[in-house]
């Protein structure tokens, strides 16, 4: 008999290979006769490319090279849109798409003849801001389709318009939040054997092996089977190794075709910073009608995010972000209108959050600010507005679940001191240099694929009963760091009554494991190790066992049978749920985990530093599964989100990230953070293992508004916009003591 | 080339190398010793930290050359007989890896830590680690094992 | 890597006479912290190095009743930890205790730190406000002493001939008694480059300030007169930004006791 397992810190399953440094990422993998590819990139912006020459002097001869003529498929990469290509061809729309791919076995030289190829081009129209994507009445700022738009929401509800004649007093904001770099610390890399004979196999570093798979039958012309996908330990994904690697995956799979010989790619930082996906920049604009005694009336929001140069997953995101974007609050009348738009940036993609922190930045500042305008402060307005069981989402989702934000509001702002602290600031920051503020931020976040999403996708999870009575997962969801490999075994023993080193996972394969779906939008325990659990439920059953004689059984089985025991599960929706992917109206989430944060920060007046003295998040979750695991989730995404607030900002130079180097684009170390405190409440979720709801994006959300929130408090000064470095403060700074 | 002798994990070696080549890609190239990861390649992570002469050192800003006469430690040589290194043990027991590509270097900063001050302060824990860059963690479960490893079992 | 490593050449260097004769042609190689970077991206113009590092002559610390002398290849690491440092000239060992990480620290040196002659550096404003001194040495000149604030000549250039040799730093032991104050702002605490880099001295009417990253070279003031210094734009920071905290810091710096 095992002992129950769910909510016990065990072991991570892969914990030893990583603190000995015998876990295998892609770049410690090695074939023989292996080539080094790497990728020439547009060294201009927007253009028309004239030539591409390549310098004497190099024994090209010895060198694989590549250009979109020597493309056996289609160029473009499967996504959403095909507008995407593998290799430019003709025009360019951003700098640093790639134009040719080069390999060699010698990776010295492989770097000395990437400079000496040289593509000119010749430059057409750029557009560097959402503004200026907008304009589209000036035919020069057309740069994508026929109005730059990847795609537009709009939600509904109510009687806006009406609302606003009516109104007793409207308060309007507009904020804005910058790219951000996943930085996740291995850069990325693919390692591919490609042959006409054979198909193609790649290895590397990603978060969605099926992704690439989709990507890589067209661009080669081949069947399901000929393509195969291995995830390798992967350092680090948080979105930015969701959409990426398929184009990575193609040009080491190109280069190896071409030449014969197995290619690897991999990426050193600045091309990582540079060439691949960052978060998108936004701008919200608010404009909110309340009543006298501060109850929301309605709510208009124009929600709009920078694609960059090519659509990828910009309309996914943009879902997200307007879904989030009227947050946890009762409100009889909204609109939110969102659009996202075409710039020639790289293109911008998925980060943790997925919109979300981008919306609900927006959001949790400017309910501060409609505070402040009917004289409450900003619990008191929030307690007035908090959602309620019953009561209904800015999309019309009926809240069935117990929720009690009132209460989630009072233990947050207990567990941080916050009235004691406002009180305090107040008086002790007159006089002092350093001023001390606290401020917090109240939201949630929904879990698994938007809408109908979840329907659409279909994942499908293997369970098997090995001969050894061990039981081994089979999925397509990837360990990046997260702790899939240990919850998964944690669900799977508990529901086979099994102990937890006898549960085993296949390594993600796509010529071995089903589709679970992607390894994104907070869905891996909630939706896949649903899965585990109903499919582990049916293997059960298939054998015949029952509790303690699992292993028994199973034996038994392949005895009788001959063959090992398998069972599956497919997706089900709740029962109930509905979605309209028309008019953005029903059940956007099967759940939402609810949060309140608080920080304590203080701002040194002289050199504009803001500093976090104290964190705490605390969260509804639904179970917690892992407590070491699930704070481990929050901590880390808490961090994220500080360097998101205050100190991670892109310098944009002409289209090109201009500090992309980890020296100079920065980071939290060690010495920056404060105490991050973890809470959890439960309140189990009937669809979700055990009960538990997704939480890998929440912590991202609430921590940049509630920063900016504590900075108003300390300083008196208001910034709606982030990355709030010290450069960005002290303007602000100025200009209120200046007027 | 350039002929350089030294002590790796308690092997000594001699190996001809670029004299310029990176102290990294020797370790991992031609030792295959691929716990030292490379992160940054401008000596911010911390990714590919070793120990040389017992002090801790990015081995991508060390060019072969000065390995010459060296004893060097990389995150192979630390667990002993599979005996894991009571840093390693503490990694694992609370949180302090999560996807693993800092942990090898920042379980060696670790152990160069607590060699300096056997009973850090947290101030000492997060100054020694700040040169390790995680992006997983938000670094509180490594503070944790850190103070952990210190603890009387 | 970026640069095409079979490219470029480290010798090892044997001994003074040894790297002196060398010079010119090659370029001495300290703790590298400052010249890998450049290197792994490409950016190394300079193809032959020599290795100094090995070098015993040009480590450790000398106390004699004047002065205090140390070595080029003093790392970070034992500028921090010396005790003579520590209780006399203190801003150098904030200065080094704030600059990388601890395997920086252990690696990178103070002759580095004054020769990479980075505007941005960490230990230079210090060392300004100390009156420090350096010794250049070549095979056909010998050796000569000059005064740290006429060493640095304008952005990455500097009163050191091709052949000469950073062969000791020398700061006058007349700070005691003094009020000694660093500050370094940099964009987060630990791990940066700085956007303002700050030293002062004062005792009595007497002050001294030195500031880094708002000039093409650490910069020392004419009293307290901030007048001279020019910041710019970049990709860390504004030119106003600088000049405001360097202002601040300044008056704040004014106020101490």
């Amino acid at each position: 008999m095992s002992e129950h397992l769910i909510g016990r810190p065990v072991l991570r399953k892969e914990g030893v290979a990583k603190v000995t440094g015998q876990a295998k990422y892609v770049d410690d993998l090695h074939l023989p006769g292996m080539l080094y590819g790497a990728t020439v990139r547009n060294p201009a912006g927007r253009g028309r490319i004239r030539d591409i020459a390549f310098d004497p002097g190099v024994p090209w001869e010895e060198f694989t090279v590549v250009t979109a003529a020597d493309i056996p498929g289609e160029n473009y990469v499967a996504l959403i849109l095909h507008d995407q290509p593998f290799l430019a061809k003709g025009v360019v729309n951003h700098a640093e798409e790639p134009v040719v791919l080069i390999a060699h076995p010698d990776r010295y030289l492989v770097e000395e003849a990437r400079r000496r190829v040289h593509i000119t081009v010749d430059p057409l129209p750029q557009v560097f801001s959402i503004a200026k994507s907008l304009e589209t009445d000036k035919k020069e700022n057309i740069i994508w389709g026929e109005q730059n738009l990847f795609k537009m929401f709009h939600v509904e509800r109510g009687d806006v318009n009406q609302a606003f004649h009516r109104a007793a007093l409207i308060v309007e904001g507009e904020y804005e939040t910058g790219a951000q770099e996943q930085l996740y610390i291995e850069t990325n890399g693919m390692l591919a054997v490609a042959n006409p004979k054979d198909g193609v196999t790649v290895w590397g570093s990603m978060q969605c092996p099926y992704y690439i798979h989709k990507a890589l039958l067209p661009l080669f012309g081949l069947p399901h089977e000929k393509v195969r996908v291995v995830q390798c330990e992967t350092g680090g994904g948080f979105g930015g190794k969701e959409e990426y690697p398929s184009m990575i995956a193609g040009h080491a799979a190109l280069l190896a075709w071409k030449s014969g010989k197995p290619v690897k790619l991999i990426y050193d930082r600045a091309e990582d910073m540079v060439a691949t996906t960052k978060r998108h920049p936004s701008r919200t604009r608010h404009r909110t009608a309340v009543a006298r005694d501060g109850k929301l009336f309605a709510m208009e929001i124009e929600f709009n995010i920078d694609g960059g140069a090519y659509c990828t997953l910009s309309p996914v995101v943009l879902s997200r972000g307007t879904i989030h974007a009227a947050g946890p609050y009762n409100c009889p009348n909204v609109r939110i209108r969102s659009r996202a738009l075409a710039t020639n940036f790289p293109p911008h993609g998925a980060f943790r959050g997925f919109g979300a922190p981008q919306s609900i930045f927006a959001l949790e500042r400017h309910m501060n600010k409609v505070a402040a305008a009917v004289g409450l402060a900003p619990d008191e307005f929030r307690r007035r507005n908090f959602l309620h069981e019953g009561e209904q989402t800015a999309t019309g989702q009926v809240i069935r679940e117990r929720l009690n934000l009132q209460g989630l509001l009072a233990r947050a702002l207990d567990l941080s001191g916050y009235c004691a602290k406002r009180t305090q600031f107040d008086k002790s920051n007159s006089g002092s240099p350093v001023k001390q503020g606290v401020g917090f931020a109240t939201f949630m976040h929904g879990a698994g694929f938007t809408g109908s999403g979840e329907v659409a996708l279909k994942s499908v999870v293997t369970v098997e009963a090995t001969r050894a009575g061990h039981v081994r997962i089979l999925t397509a969801s990837t360990e990046i760091g997260q702790g899939t490999n240990t919850i998964f075994s944690q669900i799977a023993a508990e529901a086979l009554d099994l102990p937890y080193d006898q549960i085993e996972l296949a390594q993600p394969d796509t010529a071995e494991v089903p589709n679970s779906g992607p390894t994104v939008a907070s869905r891996t325990v909630m939706v896949v190790g649903k899965l585990v659990e109903a499919a582990c439920v049916s293997l059960k059953q298939l054998v015949g066992a029952k509790n303690g004689d699992f292993a028994a059984a199973a034996a038994r089985y392949f005895e009788q049978f001959g063959k090992v025991a398998r069972a599956s599960s497919e997706y089900q929706p709740p029962p109930g749920a509905g979605w309209n992917d028309e008019t953005y109206q029903g059940d956007a989430y099967g759940a939402y985990a609810w949060a309140v944060y608080v920080a304590t920060v203080s701002v040194d007046t002289r050199t504009y530093e803001t500093r976090v003295d104290d964190f705490v998040a605390l969260q509804e979750i639904g179970k917690v599964i892992h407590p070491v695991l699930a704070a481990g989730q929050i901590e880390g995404g808490v961090a994220q989100a500080i360097g998101f607030a205050l100190y991670e900002n892109c310098v944009w130079k002409d289209g090109r990230m201009a500090n992309a180097q980890m020296t100079n684009y920065i980071m939290p170390t060690s010495a920056d953070l404060p105490p991050i405190r973890v809470f959890f409440e439960e309140n189990p979720y009937a669809y979700g293992p055990a009960g538990a709801k997704g939480i890998g994006e929440l912590p991202m959300d609430g921590v940049a508004p509630a920063i900016l929130n504590a900075v108003e408090h300390a300083t008196g000064v208001s910034v709606n916009r982030i990355p709030m470095t010290p450069e960005i403060l002290m303007q602000a700074m100025l200009e209120e003591k200046h007027g | 080339m350039a002929e350089i002798r030294c002590n790796v994990n308690g092997v000594g070696r001699t190996l001809n190398v670029l004299p310029m080549a990176r102290l990294l890609d020797v370790l991992r190239e031609q030792l295959r010793l691929t716990g030292v990861k490379e992160g940054c390649g401008e000596g911010e992570c911390g990714a590919c930290s070793v120990l040389i002469g017992g002090e801790l050192a990015n081995s991508c800003l060390v060019p072969a050359l000065q390995a010459d006469g060296e004893h060097i430690t990389t995150i192979e040589g630390i667990a002993i007989d599979g005996k894991l290194d009571r840093v390693q043990q503490a990694f694992i027991e609370h949180g302090g890896a999560q996807c693993g590509i800092c942990t090898p270097g920042m379980i060696l900063a670790a152990i160069s830590l607590l060699k300096r001050h056997p009973h850090p302060t947290d101030e000492e824990i997060r100054e020694g680690l700040a040169g390790n860059l995680c992006r997983c963690t938000g670094y509180m479960r490594i503070f944790e094992a850190v103070v952990h490893a210190v603890k009387p079992a | 890597m970026r640069s095409y490593v079979p490219g470029y050449d480290l010798i090892q260097g044997t001994g003074i006479e040894h790297v002196l004769e060398m010079l010119g042609e090659y370029r001495p190689f300290a703790g590298g912290t400052d010249i890998m970077v450049l290197f792994e991206a490409g950016k190394l113009a300079h193809k032959n190095w020599i290795n100094i590092r090995g070098l015993l002559a040009l480590r450790g610390i000398d106390v004699t009743t004047e002065h205090v002398t140390l070595g080029p290849l003093t790392t970070y690491t034992e500028v921090r930890r010396s005790l003579i440092l520590q209780q006399e000239f203190p801003l150098l060992c904030q200065a080094a205790e704030q600059t990388g990480g601890i395997a920086t620290q252990n690696r990178g040196t103070i002759g580095g730190n004054i020769a990479n002659a980075s505007p941005a550096a960490d230990t230079p404003p210090a060392l300004l406000v100390y009156d420090a001194e350096v010794e250049l040495t070549s095979s056909a000149r010998g050796a000569r002493w000059v005064s740290y604030c006429k060493f640095h000549r304008g952005y990455k250039q500097m009163d050191m001939a091709p052949d000469e040799l950073l062969t000791r730093i020398r700061v006058p032991r007349r700070f005691k008694g003094w009020t000694h104050f660093y500050r370094k702002v940099g964009t987060r605490r630990a791990q940066a480059i700085s956007k303002v880099c700050f030293a002062g001295l004062k005792r009595g009417g007497e002050v001294r300030v030195a500031l880094g990253s708002v000039a093409p070279i650490p910069m020392l003031l004419h009293g307290a007169n901030i007048g001279a210094i020019h910041p710019i734009d970049d990709i860390r920071s504004t030119a106003d930004y600088r000049l405001t905290v360097a202002r601040n810091l300044l008056e704040d710096f004014l106020k101490l006791p």
